[in-house]
């Protein structure tokens, strides 16, 4: 694969029993970038994510990530690592708050190990240390920084859970980027937003690709966002790569249209 | 011919009376009509079956008018309930039968009060509005009483042992809410470190001579150590496997307890354990050891055997203070705050970065720890340990005394301590009934407020506060 991506997943296949949800599929991503991955329900595409982000460990494959401190796969490292380590963020299909904690606290669990090295550990923020003062200053800046990006910022005491739909769904975005990620994989972010929210997060997504310089992976179903915002499309079905290339190619392959449009009946 | 109304009203009761009053029959028959007890000659079967009937009706009874007042008419049925309640102890021949009868028609009755007068129940349910000032300062209050309270003239040496025993389970309770309330880990088994502190301050005091001081800390090590040994492997486990586990722990170390006698003295458990000191510097006794001081001595006051009790409720109040201060300030720091994001959703934890084992058996280790400063604490109170003290029960009275109070509040763990603890221990009539009220409470908890006396959940922080 082109030696300039940032990330570059290899013949990744993962099997669950007899079926494989993912089926030799190999494709990159650079920075800078909007790579969305689309396809039926049941294609694989949560499972690729699941594999990238430490969840699944794959059957096959090599999920490769440049970083400064050279390239690491990411097939080997544990769940928690893979944010810790490899800088790369996630959102869930169906979104995973802490519910019962504030807005406010969601953001900060999510630099929990550059406070918890701050503090010692712990131990120095138990007697209060200025270090630790600092850090969380920072912590706290950093949470108001991105709150007043989406319009957040009055509902930072509320409970997580009792924000509406809209809201979590941008929190659950913005607590990911809180863990200053190099790569953002982002799991049908649109799905139950309406047509005014939807464009919103349209909106955000290229400023967070031109301004901050991320590479992102986008599922999304909504047609209309991925064609108008992404970079580039990789199109699953049954698993299998179906096809790779810029949206205006991807609205006119003949495979395309036939897996989403299902095979021409007889007549 | 029942019209449609009456069917709900009384049908469905009558339905679900009978299928109640089944299941009882079944529960009753072996547990109440076929009790074992011991005579000269073996075991003997004493075969109760009327009253295992009798139960199984009364059941029923219960059952049946629950649901016609539920279904409409809690008047009537508050009336007969609270007739039944009253007549059941002077009517019946058989005491228990009468007793449980009262406790059943005073259940039903509260029942159908709350449905019949609506806006009492609401009030309850919905909070007895706690205005938040009281909530703020209750702590604060509470804290003064206690400070003064070994100096009152109301205190008298039976009091001033409830105290003690109360805030023991205070300790305990505060404990345990660091792995139940906020790492969102069922544990069943605390008892066991609070075993292993006990033991390791007797052992340690009566073989290598240490001191209550001297040893507390290792006492708190020793439990921490088995907590980290323990909780490594089965962190692992999903919660009612971690469960489980637990709860066989806590048996397993009991039974050590039990039958390592040449170190733990078996089931006789270890006598003449030293008594606590005032900070190595002096003892409380009339007549001290050769080349020791004496407590009244050391202040040029005279004896008084309540001395050491009052010194003993001091430090038991340092103790389960300090649980306080470490559990208010590590909810402020990264790793209490990780604790809470684990309960909340694991999965979404570890994608941010987030060790789960590591984090869990942190405060899995450090409930252990403070267990083990309680068991330390216990036995140099009482002098004396055995197995027995450390049973299930225990761990079920601790965990009971979370649930109730609020899983995660301060507060309401003292606040349930004090109606599990000290109100039985107070009432010695009642102490009887401690495990029937035990039930009571807890349902009536799980029924109108189902997460604790105070749920009330105070942010760690405000984007308000860092300005
Ligand atoms: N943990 C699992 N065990 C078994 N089958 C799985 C598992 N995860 C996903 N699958 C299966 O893999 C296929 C792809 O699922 P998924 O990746 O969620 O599809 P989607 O493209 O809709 O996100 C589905 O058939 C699903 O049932
Ligand atoms: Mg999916």
């Amino acid at each position: 694969m082109s030696g300039d991506k940032l990330l570059s997943v290899e013949h990744l296949t993962m099997q669950f029993g007899g079926l494989k949800a993912v089926n030799d599929v190999s494709f990159a991503a650079s920075a800078s970038a909007i790579t969305a991955i689309i396809g039926p329900n049941g294609a694989g595409k949560t499972t690729v994510f699941n594999c990238l982000t430490g969840f699944y460990h794959p059957t096959h494959g090599r999920i490769a990530l440049k970083s400064q401190h050279g390239t690491i796969e990411l097939q080997n490292l544990r769940k928690h690592q893979v944010s810790a380590r490899a800088k790369v963020a996630r959102t869930f299909q169906n979104i995973r708050l802490f519910a019962g904690m504030t807005v406010l606290e969601n953001l900060i669990v999510a630099q929990h190990n550059r406070l918890q090295r701050a503090s010692l550990f712990s131990f120095a923020g138990l007697f209060g240390l200025p270090a630790y003062r600092k850090a969380e200053k920072d912590a706290v800046e950093r949470a108001r920084f991105w709150l007043d990006r989406v319009g957040l910022t009055s509902w930072a005491d509320a409970q997580a859970g009792s924000l509406p739909y809209g809201q979590q769904r941008k929190l659950e975005i913005i607590r990911a980027l809180c863990t200053e990620p190099v790569l953002l994989c982002l799991d049908e972010p649109a799905a139950g937003l309406n047509g005014s929210e939807t464009a919103e997060l349209a909106r955000f997504l290229r400023e967070l690709r031109d301004e901050h310089g991320l590479a992102i992976l986008l599922i999304e179903h909504d047609m209309g966002m991925v064609m108008g915002i992404s970079d580039h499309i990789v199109v699953l079905d049954y698993g299998r790569k179906i096809a790779d290339a810029a949206p205006a190619v991807i609205k006119e392959d003949p495979a395309v249209i036939r897996a989403y449009l299902g095979e021409p009946e007889a007549a | 011919m029942l019209t449609k109304a009456s069917r709900t009203t009384f049908l469905v009761p009558l339905r679900d009376g009978v299928l109640a009053g089944l299941v009882a029959l079944v529960l009753a028959f072996p547990i109440v009509g076929l009790p074992t007890s011991e005579t000269a000659h073996g075991l003997v079967l004493r075969p109760r079956i009327p009253e295992a009937i009798a139960f199984a009706v009364a059941v029923f009874l219960g059952r049946f008018a629950l649901g016609v007042a539920e279904a409409g008419k809690p008047r009537p049925i508050l009336l007969i309930a609270l007739l039944v309640a009253i007549a059941a102890p002077f009517a019946s021949a058989a005491p228990e039968f009468g007793a449980a009868l009262a406790i059943g028609g005073l259940f039903v009755a509260l029942r159908s009060a709350l449905l019949a007068f609506p806006g009492v129940a609401g009030r309850i349910s919905g909070g007895i509005r706690v205005p938040p000032v009281a909530i703020k300062r209750a702590p604060l209050v509470l804290l003064l009483l206690l400070v003064v309270l070994p100096l009152t003239p109301v205190i008298d040496r039976r009091l001033l042992d409830i105290a003690v025993l109360v805030l023991t389970y205070v300790m305990l309770g505060w404990g345990l809410n660091i792995t139940v309330g906020l790492a969102g880990l069922l544990d069943l088994g605390y008892v066991a470190f609070f075993a292993i502190g006990a033991y390791a301050y007797a052992l340690l005091s009566l073989t290598a001579g240490l001191s209550f001081w001297g040893a507390l800390p290792i006492a708190g090590l020793c439990a921490a150590a088995a907590g980290l040994i323990v909780g490594g492997p089965i962190l692992r486990l999903r919660g009612d496997y971690f469960a489980i586990v637990t709860l066989g722990f806590g048996e397993i170390v009991r039974l050590v307890a039990i039958n390592w006698s040449s170190l733990t003295g078996g089931s006789q458990g270890i006598a003449q354990i030293p008594r606590i000191s005032f900070f190595g510097l002096a003892d409380f006794t009339a007549t001290p050891d050769p080349g020791r001081r004496a407590f009244h001595e050391l202040f040029g006051i005279s004896f008084d055997p309540a001395h050491r009790q009052i010194f003993i409720f001091y430090v038991i109040l340092a103790l389960a203070l300090a649980v306080n201060a470490f559990i208010a300030r590590s909810r402020k720091l990264p790793l209490g705050r990780a604790w809470e994001a684990l309960r909340e959703d694991e999965i979404a934890a570890q994608s941010l970065g987030l060790n789960l084992q590591r984090i869990r058996l942190s405060a899995y280790a450090i409930a252990a720890a403070w267990g083990g400063f309680a068991g330390a604490f216990f036995a140099v109170r009482q002098g004396f340990i055995s197995p027995e003290s450390f049973s299930f029960l225990e761990s079920a009275v601790i965990l009971a005394i979370v649930v109730l109070g609020g899983v995660g509040s301060q507060l309401g763990v003292v606040l349930a301590a004090i109606v599990m603890i000290g109100v039985p221990e107070l009432v010695r009539q009642l102490a009887e009934y401690r495990m029937l009220a035990f039930g009571v409470a807890m349902v009536a908890i799980m029924v109108w407020r189902p997460s604790g006396l105070i749920s009330r959940r105070e942010p760690s922080i405000r984007l308000g506060d860092a300005t």
